[in-house]
């Protein structure tokens, strides 16, 4: 009875403090519940996170919310294992599976009451976009150095000249706006799908990029170049491809932009706009590297440079394993892909 | 960087975790091979013991071995093959740096400059690659015809302990050797003014090679002493996961 008052007296008030049958349903025997809004019972999950390699019971969470994501669960863990913080935690339901998704919600996986997640270090890890702007600012200012003949790279007798032949200044506004194009658009057009990569890849790719930087301007800019042999010609013909890209580029950079909402990570198939540079969509998949692979090699015939050459070589190479990557990826998420594409290079690759 | 050593051993691994069916073709393939190269090599040894037991010296040796040494080093670039179609476990990657390796101190060290093939460095690295060899596609033959004697596995994977350092130090004595002829040749190098606007300095290209030997060979050697533990005395190691 006493039971029942108190229960009576949580839901409704009582002016002279005498017992007034509440309208509830009889509960005397039941269970603590929640106050939970839902109607239903909520039944709360058990997760335990287990070291994928060692199967040591690492973090043991109770009363987890069903409609979890596993982003909350790593942040939970992370309370646990500060060292670990969310960006180097794979969640994974198999210790040689694939790492589930932060938006991956707890009740949806094949999990029962109490799910068993195995976890594995990624290694410290870097914000794409500090990685982006660390590796192209090296070349823009490498290059510069270069450009400027800065002392200690060419015979003293040529430091801080300029060189006689235009189209040298001309290479030098070229390299400079397509990495201060680079900058801006990690700055403010790309719509990252992952937050994070690796720390060891900084180190690789502005090995990559400053190195080809270095190797490129010591050549455009030293004292004994050769300019172009059908020089002007070639050099016109060479700046227009290279604009003409560029352009390109920076359209299909806006175009997947807009496939995507502020925030989100979502895919979509992405098609031809009114814009008449991603009119290229109809024909291949990553369009932004066949733009790409346009501009150096736009770049390469203005400075006839092989150590250019070179380097648009070794980035078609690498672009042409992403976009085989991304055309296969694209291929199994959507049925309705259009067949007509090509990864990098319409009807060829 | 000389040695061979770490190849088969991933082919080992397969073989021990599933039964991979392999064609008969390419079994009889791989076997006449590492035959083949094994009497190859045996050939390049008794040819170099003969030329010195008989002259005394070691001055012209590598001359009269040069043609055999040059056709059985640069028909390892068949390996790379094996591996690429799958007939051979082992890292396309890995099998090339290795067989590159070989055929750059062989035709862009020894065969191209003169004056350093009676320097006593290419004698011994030349020793070191017998040995090294002749163990090896011994070993291979007999792996793959199901009948490996103990003592040849013992030997591949025990003497590369002494072998690997000492091979090395043969590499580096005649690159280094090499250096003087080269700088005063400007053999391999490009300078500028050129329509392609490149230069290349073999000289200087020859010192990063030399370089390079500090950070790889320690990596090689103890990946092949790990190697050598999980063999021949089944510890399990722990690899880093990358």
């Amino acid at each position: 009875m006493d039971a029942l008052a108190l229960e009576a007296t949580g839901n409704k008030r009582v002016a002279n403090g005498a017992v007034v049958p509440a309208p509830l349903p009889v509960q005397a025997q039941s269970k603590r519940k929640p106050a939970k809004k839902t109607k239903k019972a909520v039944v709360f999950f058990e997760v335990e996170i287990l070291d994928a390699k060692t199967k040591d019971k690492l973090c043991f969470l109770d009363k987890v919310e069903p409609n979890a994501t596993i982003g909350e669960i790593k942040s939970m863990f992370h309370k646990s294992h500060p060292q670990w913080y969310p960006a180097r935690q794979s969640i994974r339901l198999d210790p040689k599976g694939k790492s589930l998704k932060d938006e991956d919600v707890l009740q949806h996986l094949p999990v029962g009451t109490t799910a068993t997640f195995y976890f594995r270090d990624l290694g410290a890890q870097i914000s794409w976009v500090t990685v982006f702007l660390t590796e192209y600012t090296g070349p823009l200012v490498i290059y510069l150095l270069f450009y400027f003949r800065v002392p200690f790279i060419y015979p003293p007798k040529y430091d801080f000249t300029t060189s006689k032949h235009w189209v040298v200044h001309l290479a030098c506004m070229c390299h400079s706006f397509h990495y201060v194009k680079r900058l801006l658009e990690t700055l403010f057009v790309h719509r990252f799908s992952h937050g994070t990569m690796p720390l060891r890849n900084i180190f690789k790719n502005c090995t990559y990029y400053w190195g080809f930087a270095a190797w490129m301007a010591y050549y455009i800019n030293h004292p004994l170049y050769t300019p172009p042999i059908y020089g002007e010609q070639q050099i016109r013909i060479a700046l227009i491809i290279f604009l003409f890209c560029q352009i390109g580029n920076f359209s299909i950079h806006i175009a997947l932009r807009n496939l995507r909402p502020p925030g989100s990570k979502t895919r979509k198939i992405p098609y031809p706009t009114k814009n008449p540079f991603t009119w290229i969509f109809l024909l291949v998949s990553c369009p932004n590297y066949t733009y790409e692979l346009g501009s150096w090699l736009g770049f390469t015939l203005m400075t006839q440079c092989l150590p250019v050459a070179f380097f648009t070589l070794v980035g078609f190479i690498q672009m042409t394993v992403w976009a085989k990557g991304k055309h296969r990826s694209y291929l199994k998420e959507f049925r309705d892909y259009p067949p007509l594409r090509s990864p990098i290079l319409p009807f060829i690759l | 960087m000389a040695s061979s050593e770490e190849d088969g051993t991933v082919e080992e691994k397969e073989n021990n975790n599933k039964k991979r069916t392999k064609s008969t073709l390419a079994t009889a393939w791989l076997t006449f091979y590492n035959i083949a190269m094994t009497a190859g090599w045996l050939v390049l040894a008794m040819a170099m013991t003969r030329f010195y037991i008989q002259k005394g010296t070691h001055k012209g040796l590598y001359r009269s071995i040069a043609r055999t040494l040059k056709f059985f080093q640069t028909f390892a670039l068949v390996e790379v093959g094996h591996c690429a179609i799958g007939i051979v476990r082992t890292s396309v990657i890995v099998t090339g740096v290795q067989v590159c390796s070989r055929i750059f101190m062989v035709w862009f060290i020894t065969n191209s400059i003169r004056q350093i093939q009676s320097e006593e460095s290419v004698i011994l690295f030349l020793v070191v690659w017998t040995v090294t060899e002749i163990t090896r596609y011994s070993y291979y033959t007999f792996k793959l015809l199901n009948h490996l004697p103990y003592f040849i596995k013992w030997a591949r994977y025990n003497l590369f302990i002494v072998l690997y350092p000492v091979g090395v130090v043969g590499e580096l004595l005649t690159i280094y050797a090499a250096l003087p002829f080269v700088r005063r040749s400007g053999m391999y190098s490009m300078r500028l003014p050129n329509k392609y606007n490149v230069s290349f300095d073999y000289y200087y290209c020859l010192i990063i090679v030399m370089l390079s030997y500090i950070p790889l060979f320690p990596q090689l050697y103890f990946h092949m002493l790990r190697q050598r533990r999980r063999m021949l005395h089944g510890e399990v190691i722990v690899e880093k996961d990358d």
